[in-house]
């Protein structure tokens, strides 16, 4: 029906259309209609539900780091195709093409309110922010980096766990990280994580899960299993907000929920706690 | 019931023909020598032209074999005693998770592995070898036991995956999981693991993380089982023979991404046609790798834990 209406308009009609439509965008929580211009100055936040969108690497990095701080590092290394997997190269170029970005996550050096910090940010819309050899490689690095310098490290994940087209090599990653990790935790040099929507299986078994301070932000999917295997394994059913920032921070897994609009000062807070004389 | 698997089926045939002449020659005196040296003969050329062929399908099979020894089997042939321990001391006992004090050759060393069951009710107390929290808990208290005391760490790696229901969600699977990479980077003890089974991803990772990885010839080591992969790449899990392809699970791939220090032979026909034989093969390698771990000082000894997984991966430069 509604098609139909759409149809009868003109080209020159349609093209206003489109504009009007990229003035306006639906919640994906509420399923509301918002004036794209408010969602966006509410940092994609539904200003009525408070659903908390998807931001990309670059959006998350303008929202933490102080304005013209951050400097990318090791933004050559990326994914090679080791096993010659069937489609990997394909998915590879479309990642590159739906993110913008060489790779799944970014990492490099800016200050957070001040402070120096190592800063990675993971992007879902490269591969889902999956975690191959070159995600394990910059995390590492990124790590390393940190513990020669003696600054923070703050990670945002967003993941759908390891990068099946690597096969056991991507497997590894979750050792390699956190033996990065634990080089970090010995030597007393913080690492903040941040969960961000979604963080699963192989990353969140990993190093998202070791940091000193771990924070999820509201709504977010959190969790080991897919939540089709998660079901179907079930005796136990479960419950409604299962894999949530909320429930892991029920559960004691998480030690804060923080909304995105506090995100930056929250980080801050505990930055002075732990480098703050 | 003994499985037997498609390709195993002649082999078994001839089981079978060479099983009956014996008893015939037991019970009634008749002389059956020639015919069965025969018999036996065409079952070796037969096992091996079999087994020089099989595709990494049948090595899943094979991982997975109901028969296949598992790793009570592996510490009751290999160790020359074992004291059972239990729990993780915050919240329960996993029985997918077996571990505790053993000797090998009167050297004692902590082993720690995951356990399947063989019939249907001991397949339900183990959950099948998929451990919850509480059982890498467990394990991670032995490894804190046996650095405490300066014993090597042995694990045995043989499970579909971590367990991944409701329960352990909210125990906290994944910090487990997390929490033992870390932990076992630190270790101050010699750890040596052994895949002899299925490997299967985080859930073996979670206490395979090593100075010395070794894996038998049929076990499988693999980021997602195919039949996963296959759902997701074909939505199809029926491709899951052409998956276990693409995924390089086998042991040898294993060794060649570096994953891998050593595959450890199988006996002709797989572990299950002779498991003391394919223990002795394990306990040999165990004894070959963990002298020189022994001998290593503490700082070099983690020093070289960390290249080693630091050095896992393939990615490319890219030029602008």
């Amino acid at each position: 029906m509604q098609r139909g209406w759409f149809a009868r308009r003109s080209p020159a009609e349609r093209v206003a259309m489109d504009e009007m439509n990229d003035a306006w965008v639906k919640c994906n929580g509420c399923q509301q209609i918002l004036f794209a211009r408010d969602f966006e100055r509410n940092l994609k936040v539904c200003p009525r539900c408070g659903h908390h969108h998807r931001l990309s690497a670059r959006e998350r990095i303008d929202l933490l780091a102080d304005a013209d701080t951050f400097v990318e590092r090791d933004a050559e290394v990326v994914s090679a195709d080791p096993l010659g997997f069937p489609e990997y190269a394909d998915k590879l170029s479309r990642g590159r093409a739906n993110s913008g970005l060489p790779e799944a996550i970014v990492s490099g050096v800016c200050n957070l309110s001040g402070i120096p910090i190592v800063l990675a940010v993971a992007d879902f819309a490269f591969m889902g922010g999956s975690m191959g050899s070159a995600v394990g490689e910059k995390v590492a690095r990124a790590m390393e980096y940190a513990l020669e310098q003696r600054l923070p490290v703050v990670i945002c994940s967003t993941s759908g766990g390891a990068r099946m087209q690597e096969g056991l090599l991507s497997l590894m990653q979750m050792a390699k990280t956190c033996a990065a990790a634990a080089r970090l935790h010995e030597a007393g040099v913080p690492y903040i994580s941040v969960l961000t929507d979604p963080t699963m299986a192989g990353v969140l078994a990993s190093y998202a899960s070791v940091g000193d301070v771990v924070i999820a932000e509201p709504g977010a999917l959190v969790g080991f299993a897919g939540q089709r295997v998660a079901q179907q394994a079930q005796v136990v059913k479960p419950p409604p907000n299962f894999q949530t920032a909320e429930f892991q921070l029920e559960h004691g897994m998480v030690d804060i929920v923080v909304p995105r609009k506090e995100l930056k000062h929250t980080l801050h807070r505990i930055l002075r706690f732990f480098t703050g004389g | 019931m003994r499985t037997v698997l498609d390709f195993e089926k002649p082999i078994a045939e001839l089981d079978a023909n060479i099983e009956a002449l014996k008893r015939l020659t037991a019970e009634q005196g008749i002389d059956k020598s020639e015919q069965i040296a025969a018999l036996e003969q065409d079952r070796e050329r037969l096992l091996r032209e079999i087994f020089r062929n099989l595709t990494p399908w049948d090595r899943t099979l094979l991982a997975r074999h109901p028969q296949r020894p598992y790793t009570l089997d592996y510490i009751r042939a290999i160790f020359d005693d074992f004291i059972e321990l239990h729990g993780d001391r915050q919240f329960g006992d996993d029985g997918a998770i077996v571990g505790g004090m053993a000797w090998l050759n009167d050297k004692p060393v902590m082993v720690i592995g995951q356990q399947k069951g063989r019939d249907l009710k001991e397949r339900q107390r183990r959950n099948f070898g998929m451990a919850k929290p509480e059982g890498y808990r467990k394990a991670l208290r032995l490894m804190y036991l046996a650095e405490k005391f300066g014993r090597p760490v042995v694990t045995f790696i043989d499970t579909p995956a971590a367990d991944p229901g409701v329960e352990s969600e909210s125990r906290g699977i994944s910090e487990a999981i997390a929490r033992n990479l870390r932990e076992m980077m630190l270790l101050r003890v010699p750890i040596v693991s052994v895949v002899i089974g299925e490997g299967g991803s985080g859930g073996a990772l979670g206490i395979a993380v090593a100075d010395r990885v070794l894996m038998q010839e049929y076990a499988i080591y693999s980021v997602i089982p195919p039949e996963g992969c296959a759902a997701i790449l074909w939505r199809d899990a029926k491709r899951a023979p052409e998956a276990a392809e693409a995924l390089r699970l086998t042991a040898h791939d294993a060794q060649r991404l570096g994953v891998v220090d050593e595959v450890v032979e199988e006996p002709l026909g797989g572990a299950h046609r002779d498991p003391l034989a394919a223990a002795q093969r394990v306990k040999e390698a165990l004894l070959r790798h963990l002298a020189p771990l022994q001998k290593l000082s503490v700082s070099k000894l983690r020093e070289s834990r960390y290249e080693r997984y630091r050095n896992l991966g393939v990615w490319r430069v890219a030029v602008e």
